[in-house]
């Protein structure tokens, strides 16, 4: 009898460690399942971080002499027309030798990388591009001195270039 | 499988100035589906986008670009040259699933 309670209590203290841990591991699941259902949706200013980190390393982004043209308030985020001109004279000793278009909160914030050089005599490209939500959009230029400039815009979305 | 990107189409002058600098615009017929829509369903629609673009000038490359999803349906693209002899430009597109399109272009530079 004395034994069997033992048991008895033994067990049920072993099945609430056990109910306790399965709880945990369904918390730590749900969590898992909500950053995968979270994650693909928009980016975040920390993974536009990361990006211009990764492009641009620990050089200083300057703002200047880059000038972004981009609607104020764009009823389709499906085409979003961009003009970037950066003030450079595109010589062979001082051209611009990149022009990036970056997005805040896009699904991915890299939007389009463009190469130049001397031979393009002016510095100035454009594109259409895509926006999901009301956001900034930064461009930014390297040149051939190695400085970093940049320019940042608001755009106001209507309808989303995600749906 | 090599798909198939659409027709291309260039506009930049025939004739050019030694030293004078043009505009050339440049779009391709693409859907350049972004991967991050659904259908009526809410199934996810694959991503299939052009991923890169050439411009070369007499073998040379002048303009190039690295293309992420959020660029609009039928990738458009301008930018400027400056004419230096006369020959051929080249225009590519590639995209994720082995598409390419080429369209070279004349230019008579005097």
């Amino acid at each position: 009898m004395k034994r069997h309670k033992h048991d008895s209590h033994d067990s049920y203290g072993s099945h609430d460690r056990h109910v306790a841990g399965r709880r945990r591991a369904l918390q730590a699941l749900a969590a898992g399942a909500c950053l995968l259902a979270v994650r693909p949706a928009l980016a975040t200013p920390e993974e536009l971080a990361v990006a211009l980190k990764e492009t641009f390393g620990d050089r200083e982004i300057r703002r200047g002499r880059v000038k972004l043209e981009i609607p104020r308030l764009a009823e389709n985020g499906n085409i979003v027309p961009t003009v970037i001109t950066v003030d450079s004279p595109m010589t062979e000793q001082d051209h611009v030798r990149a022009i990036h278009i970056f997005s805040e909160k896009n699904p991915v914030p890299r939007v389009l990388e463009m190469r130049l050089g001397p031979w393009n005599g002016k510095a100035m490209v454009s594109a259409r591009i895509r926006m999901a939500q009301t956001q900034q959009v930064l461009a930014v230029a390297e040149m051939s001195d190695g400085s970093v400039w940049s320019a940042a815009a608001d755009i106001d979305v209507t309808v989303s270039s995600c749906t | 499988m090599t798909s198939r990107i659409g027709p291309a189409r260039i506009r930049m002058p025939a004739q050019a100035k030694p030293g004078e600098v043009f505009e050339v615009r440049t779009m391709v017929e693409h859907p350049n589906e972004s991967g991050f829509r659904h259908d009526n369903l809410g199934r996810p629609i694959p991503r299939h986008i052009v991923t890169s673009f050439e411009c070369t000038y007499n073998g040379r490359e002048v303009f190039s670009a690295k293309l992420h999803p959020a660029i609009s349906t039928n990738p458009y693209m301008t930018f400027f040259v400056k004419a230096v002899d006369s020959g051929e430009f080249v225009f590519t597109w590639k995209d994720d699933q082995g598409g390419v399109t080429t369209v070279t272009q004349a230019i008579t530079v005097a």
